[in-house]
């Protein structure tokens, strides 16, 4: 009902009835281009609100409410602050590496976003390795962390880096792993084909106890691996002041805040693609009436309350849980995730193997 | 538009490539790497081979780069420069360039170029298949043979790490810190 494939079918013929090829490529190119652009920065916007507002509620506190209705521009105002301050440079900092590690960190963030599928049809980058892909690419990302914080000539900032290379690293191959679990159900590495696959039933449902798990290791792995609380040991704000970002200021800061709510946002966009159906709408069985209401929602609607629900639960956990110790958060990683992710991928691939899943 | 892209990719190659053997800061040079192989996880995704770019993405850009950078990080100081190399070294390294080049170039343009058409499905179902089929036109065997020899690799890797927890007591406090 909700399908967005002769939406893009029309601009594309429009464009290729009144240009040439070549132009027509380019223009749906700085289309694609501007939207995500502007998807990424006001998905930065509301997620910084998001975060402050339920901050301030475990916290018992009002939180941001004076600018604008319940507070809600009072983001606005804090992009507005930042793009006006002076963007100050270390005088004994590598210049170029500086500047230049911002833009990987945004890069990597931005691109993942271009695999997600948002809905039936609405999705720049179908690519056919998806899952692969958004692992490959976030393993970018830390490149960029490792340079801001060297580069900025700061023993804070390089601890900070120091941090969070040896806990990116670590906590990818959870990630990898919890991922290469639900693989084995879904069959492909496909986004939009992972989304088909659950058609008459979401992954967490017919998947049985190892599905489960796999979302519980997925989901504390790859808060680590985006350095939120309680694994933000690279920043660790009580003891490195602000880790490896502590000598940016402005809008160069303002990359590296908007790259981290951007890939909460990315996590919780996987999590809800591979796990609970992406834009697939809740079905029960064959309750007839209610599957039809519920097809009724538009499908981009499913996708963003499934996101939102994990992005809440990624928060709780940040305002629930003290801060690990460096020791404690690799420990945690080596000598538990990581076994506890090969014995599920091992029950998963019996399980498949005797077909036990729905 | 494949064309533009690829000679973007071809001319950010070789400028990236000079640039990280000529930089005078280690870390630059690393970075610089970075973009060279990146670049060229570009060229696999332009050609359509979408793993094998995800696969030079991770293992190399976001593998061993991270691995190079994190010793760098470890080691050095950050107004470190490497010393200018003398003229005799500069000459011997330039000549010893000249002559690989030449080399290369009288190669390629000696052999006859064929154009082969692109294998229609080189996605990743079929090389799972390939990977895991023993016997003719199978990677079962070399398949196997790599995993051990990382097991090996990854066994040798602990056993450097730990050994100075073996032996003796007495050695174990001696050792300092």
């Amino acid at each position: 009902m909700y399908d967005f494939t002769p939406l893009v079918q029309a601009i594309q013929n429009y464009l290729s009835a009144h240009f040439s090829p070549g132009v027509a490529t380019a223009i749906e190119w700085t289309l694609v281009i501007l939207i995500y652009l502007a998807f990424y920065a006001v998905l930065g916007l509301v997620l910084v609100y998001v975060e402050r507002r339920i901050c301030a509620f475990f916290q018992l506190r009002l939180g941001p409410n004076r600018v604008g209705w319940q507070g809600t521009f009072q983001t606005v105002a804090d992009a507005i602050k930042l793009l006006l301050k002076e963007p100050v440079t270390v005088n004994k900092a590598d210049k170029l590496l500086f500047n230049l590690a911002p833009f990987i960190i945004s890069l990597a963030a931005l691109m993942v976003l271009s695999v997600l599928p948002f809905a039936r049809g609405l999705q720049a980058f179908d690519i056919n390795i998806g899952l692969l892909f958004i692992i490959a690419i976030s393993s970018i990302g830390v490149v960029g962390i490792l340079l801001a914080g060297w580069s900025s000539n700061n023993k804070y900032a390089l601890i900070g880096a120091m941090r969070s290379g040896a806990q990116i690293v670590s906590y990818e191959l959870s990630v990898g792993l919890s991922l290469i679990t639900m693989v084995l159900l879904t069959g492909t590495l496909q986004l939009s084909g992972i989304i088909e696959s659950q058609a008459n039933g979401w992954w967490i449902f017919k998947g049985h106890f190892p599905a489960i798990a796999a979302f519980f290791l997925y989901i504390t792995a790859s808060i680590a691996e985006i350095n939120r609380g309680p694994f933000d040991l690279p920043e660790a704000e009580s003891e490195l002041t602000a880790g490896f970002h502590t000598e940016y200021s402005g809008l160069k800061f303002a990359f590296f805040f908007l790259a981290e709510f951007v890939n909460m946002f990315t996590v919780a966009a996987i999590a809800a693609t591979v796990f609970f159906g992406g834009w697939m709408p809740f079905h029960i069985g064959d309750w007839e009436a209610f599957n039809r209401i519920m097809d009724f929602i538009p499908p981009i609607i499913w996708f963003f309350i499934k996101v939102a629900a994990i992005i809440f639960l990624m928060m709780w956990f940040k305002w629930t849980f003290p801060r690990l110790r460096i020791d404690q958060l690799l420990h945690l990683e080596w000598k538990y995730l990581m076994p506890l992710n090969l014995m599920n991928l091992i029950l998963m691939a019996i399980l498949v193997y005797l077909g036990w899943h729905f | 538009m494949e064309k533009i892209i690829f000679y973007i990719l071809a001319v950010s190659i070789l400028a990236l490539s000079l640039l990280s053997v000529l930089s005078r800061r280690l870390l630059r040079s690393a970075v610089y790497l970075f973009g060279v192989l990146s670049a060229v996880a570009g060229f696999y995704f332009l050609i359509g081979y979408h793993f094998l770019g995800a696969v030079q993405l991770t293992v190399y850009a976001g593998g061993i780069v991270v691995l190079i950078i994190f010793s760098i990080l470890l080691t050095h100081e950050i107004d470190h420069k490497m010393e200018r190399p003398g003229w005799l070294r500069a000459g011997a390294a330039g000549a010893l360039c000249l002559a690989g080049a030449a080399m290369v170039i009288q190669l390629l343009s000696a052999n006859p170029w064929a154009r082969v058409e692109a294998a229609e499905r080189s996605d990743l179902d079929t090389l799972g298949v390939l990977l895991l089929t023993p016997g003719e036109g199978g990677y079962l065997l070399p398949f196997e043979l790599i995993s051990i020899l990382l097991l090996a690799a990854i066994i040798g890797a602990v056993v450097i790490a730990k050994h100075h927890l073996g032996g003796s007591r007495e050695n174990q406090e001696n050792q300092p810190l």
